[in-house]
């Protein structure tokens, strides 16, 4: 499966005050298995941007083929999309609405049509995959914390068996113990082979994560590369609201007092790796 | 369509209609309102009609914003217009099997449309150009004659003009709670009504929660900015009436005194 | 033992007499704040019958001390007992046992709660969620109406506080079309408007982009230099804290760890152990210093880890060249 995504432009509420290009000639190719980090500012477009890759906004101009396919073609099954391509809204745990977290997680695979014992099954795979214990499965999904409501609704979209996973600021609002556990979730699952997407504004997060970084600022996609190569550009970074992890602002100021370090290093490890060589 | 509903929506902007105290637009709307159900006048409606527009015009509130209102009642007008045109006797003047339409049925169907639609209209405009604040102002101070009758004006306006400021953030939500769910493949639009209706719990549900969770987070926040009814209470703006507001309402009684003679010699 | 004591004693006096009150404002000019003394506070849960289901501990025996004028930092993870804490000080809650006092105000006494209220203004984590009004500028004169400021002097206050928090030109702006950091600015400029001598904020941050949160920050520093506002900043993002004088880490409802940033810091291993994080120069130079260099412990800033990288490798020249 792959994701290809052809000069599709999103031009919202057309021809009223609200007009607002929120898309502007966006294209890139997604493949199976990659771990993108999808970044910039709130208001840069990145969050509609990923509702197209689902169906759920339809791009005024432009392609978007799944598995070779246009989505946008007649007959296309969306609904079909929507469970291949799973999306994790922003705090999705206001979603969650049934009596026990495990009928909860059904509710996807009960919508694909699926028989009752294979939802079952899949409710309590991607419960195991999100890490939550055993005796929480028949409790309301509204007496858990913020971090577990939180890994019970990324379970809800995982139940679909999605071939893509896209998650829109998954961490935000959860402290450090509830962002580790989201992080440790989706490193499990990319061993799984499953395609992630994550929108997110901590740059340290995605420097440890990802393999590839899309940067987009008012509608373009502006860069599209490894975060290495993407984090060099810290300073045009800057311009748009956004910045490098802390590290590498700290690899620069070594550099710049005389150390010969490697200005490149976004994660702890490969800083400290770097200066050690050094010294 | 959940969006058009443009009840409770402020337009910013800087006209005469803006800056009168809202117990004139207040009472505007309800002169306007009994000039319509007056009685079936047309020359009372062309009165209407003008002094309608004009008011628009003043306001500089776009005209699509105002028509946008009545797209959410559609539905409601054609309905009830459907209702006048079939179901009222009199000369007949068309028919098909066994629908009939009536003289009298068209001319109250057409009086009912237009009746409806400047209600509408009307009502629009004022929650348009009057602030959901100022409006619950306009209604406490005008209604707080009541207060000897143990009526909590203050409290009921405080929760008009909370409830008004909250009807875009559902209306938000309620959006965003409907593409999270079609994310998990829930389906609004297929299936009979009672399908459709149990499509509506995964909607629901979540909505509420959320409005309570609100509620509770706002009483919180009112609480700790010491907020205890209107007991010593001052006012940022106090409402009070300029020359601007008594031309108003001389406009006002001489608009209702007109329509009134019309109806009364024609 | 003796704060104890004066804590009492002032219980009496306030309630009684607000002459007394005064009397003793001027005589002890630097008492604290804040103060929580033996601070507990129990969630009780019961099933339908009322009979009781459990008992949670979200606040044990916290004893908390701050001084007028500082910026004080809060450090937990959710259910840590933080933001129960700061519903004390605004008298939102009351201890199950202990006590708290205000600017010498006990919380758990009615009449007190207004100004207790308008001493220790809060804010809370969702920008959405505590705005009452549709323009900013009424949203800022909320409080002052509420306390019975008279009209001329809400417009003053209003302009002044906007100007503070550096929205006066959003003061005609509905502020639900405002960003998440603007947003909170108002909410604060709403609390400034009552001019409390204390600022608590419940997680300000926690719902923004790096952008929002740098602005809320900055703000709250400069309320605190310029106005000697005392804020207590509730958070879990490390980078908010650096600068702060004092700084609180709860666990559990406990009060764990407590000091200057320096002190809290130089101690990673303790923090990871309370799964929060550290600045990342701090976590650099406590990896390094655990690779085997020489770097002392509670690094906060770039220019101290150059400091000591620049000491270490002149050392090692100097055994070098030997």
């Amino acid at each position: 499966m792959s994701i290809i995504v052809d000069k599709i432009n999103y031009i919202y509420e057309a021809g009223t005050s609200f007009e607002r290009h929120a898309l502007k000639d966006v294209s890139c190719v997604i493949e199976k298995g990659e771990f993108i980090g999808l970044i910039g500012h709130t208001g840069s477009g990145k969050s509609t941007f990923i509702q197209h890759l689902n169906g759920l906004n339809k791009a005024t101009s432009g392609h978007i083929y799944y598995d070779g396919q246009d989505i946008y073609e007649k007959g296309y099954n969306m609904k079909e999309l929507r469970s291949k391509v799973g999306l994790v809204f922003q705090y999705p745990e206001h979603q969650l609405f049934e009596s026990t977290i495990f009928k909860d997680v059904c509710f996807g695979p009960k919508n694909q049509g699926l028989s009752k014992q294979e939802c079952e099954l899949r409710a309590f795979e991607s419960l195991k995959l999100v890490g939550l214990d055993e005796k929480f499965y028949y409790n309301s999904p509204f007496d858990l914390s913020g971090g577990q409501k939180r890994r019970v609704a990324i379970a809800g979209v995982l139940a679909m068996k999605p071939e893509v996973l896209i998650l829109d600021e998954p961490t935000a609002g959860l402290d450090p113990k509830g962002r580790d556990e989201i992080f440790s979730v989706l490193e499990n699952l990319r061993k799984t082979g499953i395609t992630i997407i994550l929108v997110s504004h901590s740059m340290e997060d995605v420097a440890t994560h990802v393999d590839r970084i899309m940067v987009m600022n008012d509608g373009i996609l502006k860069y599209d590369d490894t975060p290495k190569n993407v984090f060099r550009h810290h300073k045009e970074l800057e311009e748009i609201g956004l910045a490098a992890p802390k590290v590498t602002y700290i690899m620069n100021d070594l550099k710049n007092a005389g150390f010969d370090v490697d200005t490149d290093a976004i994660t702890i490890e490969e800083a400290k790796k770097s200066i050690l060589e050094i010294l | 369509m959940i969006r058009d509903i443009t009840i409770g929506q402020y337009y910013q902007t800087n006209s005469v209609i803006h800056s009168l105290d809202p117990r004139v637009k207040l009472m505007g709307t309800l002169i306007f309102i009994i000039s319509l159900f007056l009685g079936m006048n047309i020359l009372v409606y062309i009165v209407a009609t003008l002094a309608l527009a004009g008011l628009i015009i003043a306001s500089k509130v776009p005209f699509k914003f105002i028509v946008r209102g009545l797209k959410a009642i559609l539905i409601l007008i054609l309905i009830s217009a459907a209702f006048n045109l079939f179901l009222t006797p009199g000369t007949v003047i068309f028919k098909v099997w066994k629908i009939t339409i009536t003289d009298r049925g068209l001319k109250t169907a057409i009086f009912m449309v237009i009746r409806l639609v400047y209600l509408i209209m009307g009502s629009s405009l004022m929650t348009l150009t009057t602030t959901p604040n100022n409006l619950t102002d306009g209604l406490e101070k005008g209604l707080s004659f009541l207060k000897y009758i143990k009526v909590p004006v203050h409290e009921i306006a405080m929760m008009m003009s909370i409830a008004l400021r909250f009807i875009p953030i559902l209306i938000d939500e309620t959006d965003k709670i409907m593409r999270a769910q079609q994310a998990r493949g829930a389906d609004f639009e297929t299936g009979n009504f009672i399908k459709r209706a149990k499509a509506m719990v995964p909607i629901l549900v979540p909505l509420f929660i959320s409005a309570f969770r609100r509620a509770d987070d706002l009483a919180m926040a009112m609480e700790a900015r010491c907020y205890h009814g209107s007991n010593g209470r001052t006012k940022m703006k106090p409402l009070k009436y300029s020359k601007k507001d008594y031309l108003a309402y001389l406009i006002l009684i001489l608009y209702l005194g007109i329509c009134i003679s019309l109806n009364i010699i024609f | 033992m003796i704060n104890h004591i004066k804590c009492d004693k002032l219980k009496g006096i306030v309630v009684n007499e607000e002459i007394s009150y005064t009397l003793i404002r001027n005589e002890e000019n630097n008492l604290n704040i804040v103060k929580a003394e033996n601070l507990t506070f129990e969630y009780i849960r019961r099933d339908e019958e009322g009979n009781v289901e459990s008992i949670n501990k979200a606040i044990d025996n916290v004893n908390i001390d701050i001084k007028e004028g500082d910026f004080v930092a809060v450090l937990g993870h959710n259910g840590s007992g933080k933001s129960t804490f700061a519903k004390h000080l605004n008298a939102l809650v009351s201890p199950t046992e202990g006590s708290v006092w205000v600017d010498r105000m006990n919380t758990l006494e009615h009449e007190n709660t207004l100004r207790i209220r308008q001493t220790a203004g809060m804010v809370f984590q969702n920008p959405d969620n505590q705005i009452i009004c549709t323009l900013v500028d009424e949203e800022v004169g909320f409080g002052p109406e509420n306390i019975g400021v008279p009209e001329d002097e809400i417009w003053e206050r209003v302009e002044k506080s906007l100007k503070a928090v550096g929205m006066y030109d959003f003061r005609l702006a509905n502020p639900t079309k405002l960003s998440g950091g603007q947003k909170q600015r108002v909410a604060i400029a709403g609390i400034v408007a009552m001019k409390p001598k204390c600022i608590v904020l419940d997680e300000p941050t926690a719902m923004l982009d790096p952008n929002g949160r740098k602005e809320v920050i900055e703000v709250l520093h400069e309320l605190n230099k310029k106005e000697n506002v005392t804020i207590i900043l509730i958070t879990h993002y490390m980078e908010e804290v650096i600068d702060a004088d004092e700084v609180y880490v709860m666990n559990e409802g406990k009060l764990v760890m407590q000091g200057k940033p320096r002190d809290i810091f130089s101690q990673v291993e303790k923090l990871k152990e309370l799964r929060l994080d550290v600045p990342q120069v701090t976590e650099l130079a406590h990896e390094l210093r655990k690779e085997g260099l020489d770097i002392k412990e509670g690094i906060l800033t770039t220019k101290e880890l150059i400091t000591e990288l620049e000491r270490i490798r002149g050392l090692k020249n100097v055994n070098n060249s030997r």
